[in-house]
């Protein structure tokens, strides 16, 4: 049995209208049917872009928002139709690590105040000479020093204040944390500090992660399954490698092409897939398939069905009618869609002129400066190379147009 | 000479009113030619958006002292009047800034922001303007364009407004295009959409891009000269090919290192740089970055190091100790994201 299970989760928030705001007008179906699986000891990452109903489904699993319908179950008991009081002891066991340090920590508490506050409530430690010797030991895990006890959350860097957050779950010693957005309001170079340190303490205790945010090399990096949502729903669920080797579903395919890597070399040998449009309401969905309005390789049929998550093999699930069809070339992006930005290196002339001049340039240059000469050789090779790839993307679209 | 030409630009605060005086922008220079595009990058704080609004014009004018030149076209815009400077903006030079909504005006039609700046710049009116306004809408790709200019701000979602501002800023088709953080709020889908627009800005119109970031990634498939700064200095300024094949000052190369990679295999823990970027010296007594840096030797105290060429390299480093190895990082193989292999539409 899984730790985590979530079975057909709904979250669908009434829009009230009229002057006494009695009249619900619509929804917003901000999480619309997801099931997934998160086991003991492991990450899953939630991915998508903003507005697709991440946060909300983590509010939903610790029930801070009402969840409309479907089960979440922690451990056999299902959260969704436990009692209040029952709930709040589970509560424990369910933490949450927010996005903006500052803004989740009182700023008149000291630290010793945030961290035993908790504690208190769900009766860790005998006393509060006992909950500092154990806030003291999770502050060195998490690397603040413990004269940071006394002190208050504006006295704290960026990077410190959310390790003062996990430093306030982990004393609570939950089995699953949920981070939203963990590293998103840090500096670039802060970042993997924080990504380190989440990884380290799940090694040492057992933690149990979900991950959400929007930053997919963050993700993919600490998750060992990756969930991918559009609208309310997820679109497809795979392991993490496997996510960015071999994505599945169109949208999946979109998003990983359209992340910026840092490497000239990899961003010029990398294909693109340029969505147009921007994303729909989740007040008011696409019918069938939720991403057909964007989707390149749409078909009349995906209006008139909705598509369910299946297994296709790999240890993809994926939300998508022509996924099969779609991987074996029987079914083509549709042009008029979407801009192919091709790799500049697959066009063989590119590779053959770079091979010509590298091979000249190596013969003229001199041992060391060899390196160097190749370098900028390949550089304007492949700027030229690049120029013609936005050409041909923008003839595609002149074409479908 | 290029067509921007950045010489030794120092932007100092404070000052006034017993405040402390403090150096955002401490010696930075950098060209940008025409049909280029140079990056700035760095992190938070570190003077990125400053240089930028010193170029613009755009700092209060008290307490705030310039140093140094930026010369566009050969005249120096520090010591242009408002007025001068009012008559380059839009015309000849435009921002994008990272926050649309910010810099719409939020009560007024996009339609009438467009053919107001078409009036002033190009004395256009009437009917030519607002078609030429729809035309410019298009060409940015905001579809049903006569419709959305009778929209207010509000009414476009994030990546449009994004576009109206784009279209806004070449109205006038400026030479100059200084965009900071243009895609920083907007989602990973649709900035690509605007990062290949900017593309086809440079390439087609050869307007000059100064591109503002601190997104490795964006800088790596669109700049063609990177300028990476630390606490207000370029500490490293190379080509892109360069940069990223060889970072030699240990800030770039750190950072390289240590920020997760899409295409990185899951499992190698990250390689942090530690400490933050509060941990400094000031550049007068030596390298800022040296409370965080591995490569440290006391001669890194002894004043600001030199922005140098070291030997047998082809860029700019500003250290004492550059660092020769290449970036170890493990990545997985390219996918075929269209499955053209099989079929092949594109080639
Ligand atoms: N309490 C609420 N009442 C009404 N609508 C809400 C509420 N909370 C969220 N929503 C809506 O639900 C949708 C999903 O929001 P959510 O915050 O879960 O998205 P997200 O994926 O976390 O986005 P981001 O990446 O921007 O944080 C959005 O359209 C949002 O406006
Ligand atoms: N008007 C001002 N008065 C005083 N200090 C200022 C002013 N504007 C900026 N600064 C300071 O100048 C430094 C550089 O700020 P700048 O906005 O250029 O950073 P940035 O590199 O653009 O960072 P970010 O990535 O956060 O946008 C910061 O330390 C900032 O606090
Ligand atoms: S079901 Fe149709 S619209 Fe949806 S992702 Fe698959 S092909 Fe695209
Ligand atoms: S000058 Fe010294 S401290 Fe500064 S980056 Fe170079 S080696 Fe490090
Ligand atoms: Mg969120
Ligand atoms: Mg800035």
């Amino acid at each position: 049995m899984s730790l985590l299970e979530l079975n057909d989760v709904k979250v669908h928030f009434p829009i009230k209208r009229g002057v006494f705001f009695d009249r619900t007008v619509g929804h917003v179906y901000a999480v619309d049917g997801i099931s997934l699986k998160v086991e003991a000891g492991e990450t899953y990452g939630l991915v998508g872009e903003s507005g697709c109903g991440k946060t909300t489904l983590g509010r939903a699993v610790l029930r801070l928002v009402d969840i409309t319908s479907g089960e979440v179950v922690l451990d056999g008991t299902d959260l969704a139709s436990l009692p209040d009081k029952e709930m709040r002891s589970m509560r424990r066991r369910l933490q949450m690590v927010f996005q903006d340090p500052l803004g989740s920590l009182n700023p008149r508490q000291n630290i010793e105040s945030i961290l035993s506050e908790g504690m208190a409530a769900h009766g860790i430690g005998a006393n509060q000479e006992e909950r500092r010797e154990k806030i003291r030991a999770i502050l060195a895990k998490v690397g603040l020093p413990s004269n940071a006890l006394s002190r208050y959350p504006h006295e704290f860097s960026g990077g410190q204040r959310q390790r003062i957050g996990i430093a306030r779950a982990l004393v609570l010693e939950p089995d699953v944390i949920i981070c939203d957005e963990p590293v998103s309001a840090l500096d670039v170079s802060i970042q993997a500090q924080v990504v380190n340190l989440l990884d380290e303490l799940q090694e040492e205790l057992g933690l149990t992660y979900v991950v959400i945010a929007h930053d997919l090399a963050v993700v993919r990096h600490i998750s060992d399954v990756i969930g991918v949502m559009y609208l309310g729903s997820l679109v497809e669920e795979a392991p993490s490698d496997s996510l960015y080797a071999e994505p599945k579903h169109p949208y999946t395919k979109a998003l990983m092409s359209a992340v910026p890597i840092p490497d000239p070399v990899v961003e010029e040998a990398r294909e693109r897939i340029l969505l147009t449009g921007d994303l729909p309401s989740p007040a008011n969905p696409p019918s069938g398939c939720r991403f057909h309005t964007r989707c390149p390789w749409a078909q009349p049929k995906c209006k008139e069905e909705r598509p369910q998550l299946r297994e296709v093999g790999d240890g993809h699930r994926v939300a998508c009618h022509f996924v099969e069809d779609i991987e074996s070339g029987v079914l083509q992006i549709g042009t008029d869609r979407a801009a192919v930005v091709p790799a500049a290196r697959t066009e063989d002339a590119g590779i053959e002129a770079a091979a010509a001049k590298a091979a000249e340039a190596a013969e003229a240059a001199e041992d060391k400066a060899v390196e160097e000469k190749s370098a900028s050789v390949e550089a304007t090779d492949s700027e030229a190379a690049e120029t013609d790839s936005t050409e041909s993307a923008k003839d595609s679209t002149a074409q479908g147009a | 000479m290029a067509l921007l030409s950045v010489d030794e630009l120092s932007v100092t605060f404070g000052g006034v009113h017993g405040r402390k005086e403090s150096t955002a922008v401490d010696g930075v220079s950098f060209d940008v030619d025409q049909g280029q595009v140079v990056g700035l990058v760095g992190e938070s704080g570190c003077g990125k958006s400053v240089t930028s609004l010193a170029l613009m014009g755009l700092l209060p004018g008290k307490g705030v002292k310039l140093g140094g030149r930026a010369d566009f076209d050969g005249n120096n815009l520090l010591t242009m009047s408002q007025r001068e400077l009012r008559e380059m903006r839009g015309k000849e030079i435009a921002m994008i800034f990272q926050d649309p909504l910010s810099s719409l005006n939020p009560v007024v039609p996009i339609g009438v922001q467009v053919t107001e700046i078409l009036q002033r710049h190009r004395g256009l009116k009437g009917e030519p303007a607002r078609k030429e306004a729809a035309h410019l809408l298009d060409r940015v790709g905001i579809p049903d364009p006569t419709r959305r200019l009778k929209e207010y701000p509000h009414q476009l979602s994030g990546g449009m407004r994004q576009r109206a501002l784009i279209a806004m800023a070449v109205a006038c088709a400026p030479r100059l295009l200084i965009a900071d953080e243009p895609t920083t709020a907007l989602d990973v889908t649709i900035q690509a959409q605007i990062l290949e627009l900017l593309k086809e800005l440079v390439d087609e119109e050869g307007t000059a891009l100064l591109m503002i970031t601190h997104d490795l990634g964006v800088v790596a498939g669109l700049c063609d000269q990177v300028n990476v700064l630390y606490a207000g200095k370029v500490v490293e300024s190379a080509d892109r090919h360069e940069l990223f094949a060889h970072p030699m000052h240990p800030y770039a190369h750190g950072l390289l290192e240590s920020i997760p990679r899409l295409d990185a295999p899951r499992g190698e823990p990250l390689k942090p740089i530690r400490g933050s970027i509060n941990d400094r010296i000031a550049w007068a007594d030596g390298c800022a970055f040296a409370p965080r840096c591995d490569y440290y030797t006391i001669e890194c105290l002894t004043g600001t190091p030199a922005l140098t060429v070291p030997a047998a390299a082809g860029h700019q480093v500003r250290c004492v100790n550059p660092v020769r190895e290449p970036v170890e990082i493990a990545t997985l193989e390219t996918p075929d994201v269209t499955a053209t292999a099989h079929g092949g539409t594109s080639a």
